[in-house]
């Protein structure tokens, strides 16, 4: 009688640990597939899709890469709209940042479960290993992830299996647990001596940096574009926008994102028919979105503060074109603002 | 075979990978999709794709700023 074959899917980032996880499992005769998760926060490939000077850089998504030499298949699945839940109401809070790193590792080992359910697959498996991140992968919180999530004994993390419980694979012997591994901490050699072993030399930075909600600079916009809008809510737009320009709030009512570069005023002039936009035309200049309400007072500030960011901002004239909702333009003729007067408090 | 077109233009990677992801799983193999982008990082991205899930990138063009893929759609092996 054939052997049934046992098929796991995995939680595939494009980092280290869940590429030495899976290959840890195909070596046990296991079919292994991967499911990669996209947040609308994850930092691969934006900043460098949308910046000019990023444009000659080496844009491969790391985990259709590490799905590739693993020889396995990868499912992109867009949770952009379930994950607002995640981030606006997370039972388990938030990290140093806006990072609500616990109830997304739940809300993902849920979402792979019900992949796994639907695809016939029999277990799951994470590159997690215990002690390596302060809130999602601690010895106490990685079973509030199997409980939570629904997976139970369905998840199984081959890095650190020996420092857990044994999990329903491995008591049904369809892998061997004295063949998975006891890593703990934060410390990266067992990782790097794996990856040797398997012959990786060439992968992504090891675990972390690769959500946007860690980034400190980036929550605090998130933050502020909620208390400015008196609640917390947000669009796919929002999240793009916030990764990209300058963002100067001068009063409460606006704000101003600046493009910094050409690639980014590019990016801007796709959001030109939504907001009020303004660009110097006497000199040369960034595109200026105006997102809030704004008097006749404030639009003559936004193009002083377009004028300072333009090639004329020394200068004792900029014009500057502001078009407003209804696609209507007209012409100001201002005096840059001075460093003195762009008041340190106005960045983002 | 059935040609289908799908715009992906003004998305950022992954979405325009995942959007030919969802629109390949309802085409029939042989079928083939025309993905437009303008993110160029889609000319990595679909292929790789392509690659592991066992389908064929026919051609990639560029037409100004869009980049065109046409993907043949594998038997799911």
């Amino acid at each position: 009688m054939s052997q049934i074959q046992r098929k796991a899917v995995a939680l595939v980032s494009g980092g280290l640990d869940s590429m030495l996880a899976v290959r840890v499992i195909q070596e046990q005769g296991i079919h292994v597939e991967g499911i990669n998760f996209y947040t609308g926060f994850c930092v691969e490939g934006h900043t460098h899709a949308i910046r000019k000077k990023d444009q000659g850089k080496d844009k491969r998504n790391n985990a259709l890469w590490v799905a590739e030499q693993l020889g396995i298949k990868l499912h992109i699945i867009d949770i952009v709209e379930e994950y607002k839940d995640v981030l606006l109401n997370p039972r388990h809070g938030y990290g140093a940042n806006m990072n609500p790193c616990l109830d997304c590792k739940i809300f993902m080992v849920h979402k792979a479960l019900e992949w796994a359910d639907k695809n016939g697959f029999d277990f799951i498996i994470t590159g997690e290993v215990v002690g390596q991140r302060p809130m999602s992968q601690r010895k106490d919180t990685m079973p509030v992830v199997a409980r939570e999530s629904g997976a139970m004994d369905r998840l199984l993390r081959p890095l650190c299996a020996k420092n857990l419980p044994a999990t329903l694979p491995e008591r049904e012997g369809w892998v061997d647990r004295e063949k998975l591994h006891d890593f703990s901490g934060r410390s990266r050699k067992p990782q790097m001596a794996l990856a040797a072993q398997f012959g990786f030399s060439d992968y992504a930075t090891p675990a972390g940096g690769c959500c946007f909600l860690t980034d400190e600079a980036y929550s605090r916009k998130l933050v502020d574009l909620w208390q400015a809008r008196g609640k917390r809510e947000y669009e796919m737009d929002d999240i793009m926008l916030l990764k990209v320009g300058r963002h100067i709030r001068p009063a409460p009512h606006y704000k101003l994102i600046v493009g910094r570069e050409e690639g980014e005023n590019n990016f801007l002039e796709g959001y030109r028919k939504i907001y009020i936009h303004l660009r110097p035309i006497s000199h040369t200049g960034p595109l200026v979105l105006l997102d809030g309400e704004a008097s006749e007072e404030d639009i003559v500030l936004a193009a002083r503060i377009t004028a300072r960011y333009s090639k004329g901002h020394t200068a004792e004239q900029v014009t500057v074109q502001v078009t407003g909702l209804d696609g209507v333009s007209r012409e100001l003729v201002v005096a840059p603002l001075s460093p003195d007067e762009l008041k340190p408090e106005w960045h983002l | 075979m059935a040609h289908y077109q799908l715009d992906a233009r003004r998305l950022l990677c992954p979405m325009p990978v995942i959007r030919a992801q969802n629109r390949v799983a309802e085409l029939l193999p042989g079928d083939v999709l025309e993905v437009t982008c303008t993110d160029p990082g889609a000319l990595n991205d679909i292929p790789a794709w392509c690659r592991i899930n066992g389908h064929t990138v026919l051609a990639t063009r560029r037409d100004g700023n869009e980049v065109i893929i046409d993907i043949e759609v594998g038997d799911g092996t």
